[in-house]
Formats: C-alpha cells, structure tokens, sequence
C-alpha cells in the first residue's frame, strides 16, 4: 500500500513537472511583457478581471505547483529524514492544500469581477 | 630482472615517517637506468591497508612511462610488500575487476595511465567507496551483484521450441536502446560513484537498472512485467536523482542514468495502464 503511494506521489510530481513546464514559460513570457509594456496595476488587472482564460490558466498553475511542491517536500523529508511516517503524508497533504488555498485566493483577486 | 630492478636484491623498507605519520616503503636502487625509467620520476603512492577500519600505508615507486595503476600496484606487491591485496585478472578492460578509487575517483586501473592521474607525483589508491572492504584494496563485491538480481537484471526466456526465432533489426529503436546499455563490464565504477548509492541502503544502484533497461528492451525476454515491478519500488528507478555522476564515472561511456530515465518512462506507462 505505501508503495504504491509512493509510486502515485511520483508520478504525480511528475505529472505536475509536465504541466508546469510550458506554464513556467508562459508566465514568464507574460511577466516580461508587462515590464517591458510598462503596464500599470490597473491596466493588468482590467485585462485579468472577468477573464475565464487567466482563471483556467492560473488555476491549473495553482494546482500543479501545489501538487508539485508537496510531493517533491515529501520525498525530500523521506530521503533525509529516513522516515517513511504518515505524519509526512498529512503534512504534503497540508502543505498542499495551503498552497492551493493561497494560488487560489490571488487568482481570485485578478480574476473575479 | 622486473621493471629495471634486480630481483635479486633484498627488499628495502625505508623506516622515516611519511605522512600523517605512516611508514614509507621504498624500492631498492635500481641496477641500472631502464630508458624508460629514471631515478628523479619517483611517486609517493598512498595505499589503503586492512579492512574497513585499515589506514592508508606509503611506498615510494619508480614511474614509467606507460605505467598504469594495476602496474604500479603489481611493482609495489612484488618489490615492497608482498601482502598487498588487490583484485585484477584481464589487464585489458574486459572483466571489470580490477575498479579502485584513485586519487578520490573511481576508475578501472589496468586502463589508467599513472601519468595521467597522479598529481605533483602522489597516488592515492584506495578500495571502492559504497561496498565492504575485504582486504586492503578489495572489496566485498556481493551486495552489487545481489542488486542485479533483485533488478531482475537477467534474460528471462519468453519463447517456447515451438516459436520462431524473433527477427531484431539493427536500426530498430529498442535494439539501439540495447546497444548503448549492453557494454557494460560490472566493474562497480558507477555504483562506487553514486551518491544515492552512498546513503540509501536500498537503492539498487546505476549498473543494476542499467541492466534491467537493456533487458527491458529485449523482446524475446519474458521477464517484463516482473522486471518492473522490481525496479518501480523505493529502491528503485525513481529513486535516481539524475545527477549522472555514473555516466560521468563509467570507464566504458555508458549512460546508466539515460536507462534511468527510460525505466521512469516505463514504470510510469505501466502504471498508468493498471499494471504496476
């Protein structure tokens, strides 16, 4: 059963590592236009806000680098803390849903009328 | 008459502290100038004696030119101190036994040059790092080999007498894939060189998947979904942190983390198709 756990949070972080790579580039590429644009808060915000594209597009950063981040933590603190507890799981687990908790809320911020 | 020394010639055991205070061990005066060898190239090669808990002993050798470290360690056993144990048997790069570390890396010896390694005329050699030691510059090779089988890193067979021969194509991509992983001679470089290795006692280590990924690609095996499940496990593929210092290490220029990879790929389709 914690094998097959294990194997799951893998591919997961793998997974996620997939998704993440062209969104990485995206953001990156839309940070960088904004800067070199010299766009205001209130010009980007009137361009994100009533948008389901940058909802959809953050959201899904949101939860891939929520996924990402926690299962990476957890095989981190299993590799050197030799510990293969549950109480890792329940705080990847945690750790994951608070990062979600606060994608969320920003995205929330831009995006929502 | 060995290497421009008299045989005959007793053996000379210099008794002025080396150091950290260990004994240096120097070879008699050599009768006479071999062209290839002269008095002013003298190296002070650094050997570990004992077991797990030795220390390093020094002796003071003549270098030559096209001297490779298994000679250089031939010439210490029979001029200087005669209980020196090391493992070798090919002298030519086929066998894989003869892998030591040399001045902190791990290297085949009988294929390296002393010229080429040592630094300001000092030679550190010691056993492979990450296996026990057995005896001065052997070590105890088990756990390796107990890591190929637990990789299921042998040919199962999958046809019967009854089925045709499987016709492989030299250009066929899973061939290729075996043709990169296939050279590999066992020496124990890249598990001496693998840092997961060194602090994960179940890893299975980089020549023991690199086995499995040739074998993974061999369609007439009948060992697949047995295969990887065993390297899908803690110890296994995923626990690879991709660092290559295996490749780096590999005196043959293998790739065993590219293997790696290919399993992680493998494991993960599986998995996805129920199977794992």
């Amino acid at each position: 059963m914690r094998e097959r756990l294990d194997l799951w949070m893998w591919m997961a972080h793998r997974a996620s590592a997939f998704v993440m790579a062209p969104l990485v580039l995206a953001h990156m590429a839309v940070m960088i236009y904004a800067i070199d644009e010299g766009l205001s808060a209130s010009e980007i915000l009137s361009r994100t806000q009533g948008s389901m594209g940058w909802a959809a597009f953050y959201g899904l950063f949101v939860i891939a680098a929520s996924v990402h981040a926690a299962a990476g933590l957890r095989t981190v603190a299993q590799e050197h803390l030799s510990c293969r507890s549950k109480v890792l799981d329940v705080a990847a687990l945690l750790f994951a849903l608070a990062l979600m908790g606060m994608g969320f809320t920003a995205v929330a911020g831009v995006t929502l009328l | 008459m060995v290497d421009g020394i008299a045989s005959t010639e007793t053996k000379h055991r210099d008794s002025h502290a080396g150091e950290r205070g260990k004994a240096v061990f120097s070879p008699p005066i050599p009768a006479y100038h071999d062209a290839m060898e002269t008095p002013s190239q003298i190296l002070k090669v650094t050997v570990w004696r004992g077991g797990e808990a030795g220390d390093f002993a020094t002796y003071e050798v003549p270098l030559k030119a096209g001297q490779t470290v298994l000679d250089l360690l031939g010439r210490i056993q029979r001029e200087l101190e005669p209980s020196l144990a090391y493992r070798y048997s090919c002298r030519a790069g086929v066998c894989g036994s003869c892998a030591m570390t040399v001045n902190g890396r791990p290297r085949w010896t009988c294929r390296t040059l002393v010229s080429e390694v040592e630094e300001q005329g000092n030679l550190e050699i010691a056993p492979l790092a990450n296996l026990p030691v057995i005896k001065d510059l052997v070590t105890d090779m088990t756990p390796f080999f107990e890591k190929w089988q637990k990789a299921k890193g042998r040919f199962y067979p999958g046809d019967t007498e009854k089925d045709r021969f499987a016709r492989i194509r030299p250009d066929d991509p899973k061939r290729k894939a075996i043709d990169a992983a296939i050279e590999c001679i066992g020496c124990g470089v890249c598990f001496s060189a693998c840092d997961v290795v060194k602090w994960n006692d179940d890893y299975l280590g980089p020549a023991a998947l690199n086995r499995a990924w040739s074998l993974t690609n061999d369609v007439r095996d009948g060992g697949q979904l047995e295969r990887l499940r065993a390297v899908a496990g803690s110890g296994g593929c995923r626990a690879c942190h991709s660092q290559q210092s295996c490749a780096e290490h590999c005196p043959k220029g293998l790739n065993p983390t590219a293997a790696i990879a290919g399993l992680k790929r493998e494991i993960f389709k599986a998995a996805l198709g129920g199977k794992l």
